[in-house]
């Protein structure tokens, strides 16, 4: 889950990371209220999760109470790249001498915690780490030893941090890095770091990414949860807890695991189809999550057929057979379901699926995945 | 032969009381793999359908002489249930558990290498591993796998994820090729066996004449393993990568699959596999098709 910004500082606030003082605000009133309570000059920024919001107008320098109400009247409700924003944060604006970068990830190759630094942060970051690679420093640190004050004291003067910052810089990553890893973050990053003229350094923006897995040891999370911008077929499949994606196309897929959802989209497409999301029941699903999955993707109107496509492991063919017999039972579907099922049990789910009495027009059993695919394109694109 | 596993492997199931413990426990007992024991903390002497229960693996190892684990507790007990069977002195761990956190993973992870480098864990979030007719630990549906042949071209497969995992298997099968092992390596972000562990057994194991691998979007994993395929494998190889049409900064259901940065793409594996000298095809049937080609040129 990818955190807005304000979200991102409030994060980063519980770790003692210092940022500006400031708040979120919905409504006109609001950012005043705030802007008023940090102390002018004050800076208005648009919170949408999108890149270059600042060309975009969302974010806006305020002297005094008459210019936050005049941006903030402009920023909310403005559209950058189809984001629509809904809450701005305001913050006191810093003097800033100089941009550093840091961030912490998880470098899946090397399978250790990565800290990237740089003493050139600020929006060029990308450029610099095309141009000047040498100019961010990469330290590797092992997830069972943990990030040392010495050692960000050292990755720090590694990264030419200057002098003046270097102790400020050393103690941020102490505490980025706690925020990372009991923070349970895929990724923790602050762009710019800056170094104020009074010798202070703090976080300007904050870019958090949270990991999901994590959610059962976090319960402050579900503030975060409320505001996550899904959309509304999006949103009633969370309900269901399952992982759906919505696409643009018109064939619905239901598939059990990750990578099976992921080949069944590529497989629709490959015989000239386009599928309406992604859905994955995940692993050992009953008839009750089955059922759940269809009526997630009888809800999106621009369904024309519904593939799904099960390979039972942990998943069981008569489970998977009753949900979809419940299903036909409690909703009326708005699209043909072509099913292919194989694995575990799939003799008694087909069974269970053929003695129910469903008529063809509504179900149909393909032997493999290439001839569903094609008998549900088929129906989609109407021959 | 076979890799990692085989009709020697004596295993216990470290939450064989629990719902998914007992039944693919069971199921793998029926299969014919040796399920010594079962590991439930403070149900110690009491029994699965005849299978001895302990409260610890250690105990359970000094009990049955066990030698690999199967781990299938919740998330938050995992990690730790990891641990304990390597402390134990458990030499293979297969972990199935879905949903542990990465900084849980990437923790474990380093310790067994630091503190543990005998021990080899298989995922989390994997579906096991299958050496048709001799040892089956984890999901996997055993009828689905093709026995291998004696005398004949038999097939090993690497897959980053479950379901696709069966689906290789069952291509096989539809073409009568046989299985000498199938590893599902998992898609979370630190797996503990990666393809290259794999690829390296498989091309020492003189029961495998050919692999195929099957990868997805998102990371590097297959993108090192054509740099070792070039450098090491001399078997033929077929492959097949997951997320061709992945949105890009969408995560797909694992936490492994997401395209960011315009890294990790299902195109850039392709190319860099085929790179290699290994054939790719575009959907697991395709991958099917290459490798009975394979066979064909190779018998």
């Amino acid at each position: 889950m990818d955190l807005f910004e304000y979200q991102g500082k409030q994060y980063f606030a519980r770790f003692d990371i210092p940022v500006s003082p400031g708040g979120a605000a919905d409504t006109v009133d609001e950012a005043v209220k705030v802007a008023d309570a940090s102390g002018y000059p004050v800076v208005v920024k648009a919170q949408v999760q999108v890149g270059g919001r600042g060309k975009a107008g969302g974010i806006k320098l305020a002297n005094n109470a008459e210019e936050t109400r005049f941006h903030a009247n402009n920023i909310l409700g403005m559209d950058i790249k189809g984001h629509v924003v809904k809450r701005v944060w305001v913050e006191h604006a810093s003097d800033i001498e100089e941009e550093y970068y840091a961030s912490f990830t998880l470098d899946r190759a090397a399978k250790k915690h990565l800290l990237m630094l740089s003493a050139q942060g600020g929006v060029e970051i990308e450029e610099v780490a095309e141009k000047d690679p040498d100019a961010i420093i990469k330290l590797h640190i092992d997830p069972v030893d943990g990030l040392s004050a010495a050692a960000a004291h050292k990755a720090a003067v590694d990264a030419k941090i200057p002098a003046k910052a270097l102790d400020g810089v050393a103690k941020i990553l102490v505490q980025l890095y706690r925020c990372f890893t009991e923070g349970d973050c895929d990724l923790a990053e602050i762009n710019p770091l800056i170094l104020k003229p009074t010798g202070e350094v703090h976080a300007l923006d904050a870019k958090v990414s949270l990991d999901d897995n994590a959610d059962f040891r976090h319960p402050e999370w579900a503030e975060y949860r409320a505001t996550e911008e899904l959309d509304s077929r999006e949103q009633l499949a969370r309900t269901h807890g399952l992982q759906y994606i919505g696409l643009d196309g018109t064939v619905g897929i239901i598939a059990n695991g990750a990578g099976l959802a992921m080949s069944t989209l590529d497989v629709v497409n490959q015989v000239g189809g386009t599928a309406a999301n992604f859905l994955d029941i995940g692993g050992g699903a009953n008839a009750d999550v089955m059922a759940a999955a269809l009526e997630v993707i009888n809800f999106d109107d621009k369904v024309t057929s519904i593939f799904i496509n099960i390979f039972g492991g942990i998943t069981r063919g008569e489970e998977v057979a009753k949900g979809i017999v419940e299903a036909l039972s409690r909703v009326t579907l708005k699209a043909p379901i072509v099913i292919r099922l194989d694995g575990t049990n799939a003799e008694e789910g087909r069974k269970i699926l053929a003695d129910a009495g469903i008529p063809e027009s509504t179900l149909i059993s393909k032997p493999t995945m290439l001839e569903a695919a094609r008998a549900a394109v088929a129906i989609s694109n109407g021959k | 032969m076979a890799i990692f596993v085989n009709q020697d492997t004596k295993v216990i199931v470290q939450g064989l009381t629990g719902g998914q413990g007992k039944y693919h426990g069971l199921r793998n007992q029926a299969y014919g793999t040796q399920v010594v024991g079962g590991v439930t903390p403070g149900k110690g002497g009491t029994d699965v359908e005849g299978i001895p229960v302990f409260n610890s693996v250690a105990e359970a190892v000094a009990a049955t002489g066990a030698n690999a684990s199967f781990i299938a507790v919740p998330p938050k007990a995992a990690p730790a249930a990891i641990l304990e069977a390597a402390a134990a002195g458990i030499a293979f761990i297969v972990c199935i558990t879905e949903g542990i956190p990465a900084q849980d993973e990437a923790k474990v992870f380093n310790t067994l290498i630091r503190d543990y480098p005998k021990t080899r864990l298989l995922g989390p979030n994997c579906p096991g591993i299958i050496s048709p007719g001799k040892c089956n630990i984890g999901i996997t549906a055993g009828e689905i796998a093709e026995l291998p042949k004696a005398g004949k071209k038999n097939v090993g497969i690497v897959s980053r994820s479950g379901t696709l995992t069966y689906q290789a298997l069952y291509e096989l099968k539809q073409r009568g090729i046989g299985v000498s092992t199938c590893v599902g390596i998992g898609g979370d972000p630190v797996p503990g066996t990666n393809f290259i562990d794999c690829l390296r057994e498989f091309q020492n194991d003189p029961e495998t004449d050919a692999i195929i691998m099957i990868g997805e979007i998102g990371g590097s994993a297959e993108e090192e393993a054509a740099e070792f395929i070039k450098a090491n494998v001399t078997k033929p190889m077929s492959a097949y990568i997951a997320g061709v049409t992945a949105p890009a900064g969408k995560k797909m259901g694992h936490a492994g699959a997401i395209v960011s940065g315009g890294k990790g793409t299902a195109q850039g594996k392709m190319d860099a596999l085929r790179a290699a000298g290994v054939k790719v095809g575009l959907n697991p049937t395709e991958a099917g098709d290459l490798m009975a080609e394979i066979i064909k040129s190779i018998s």
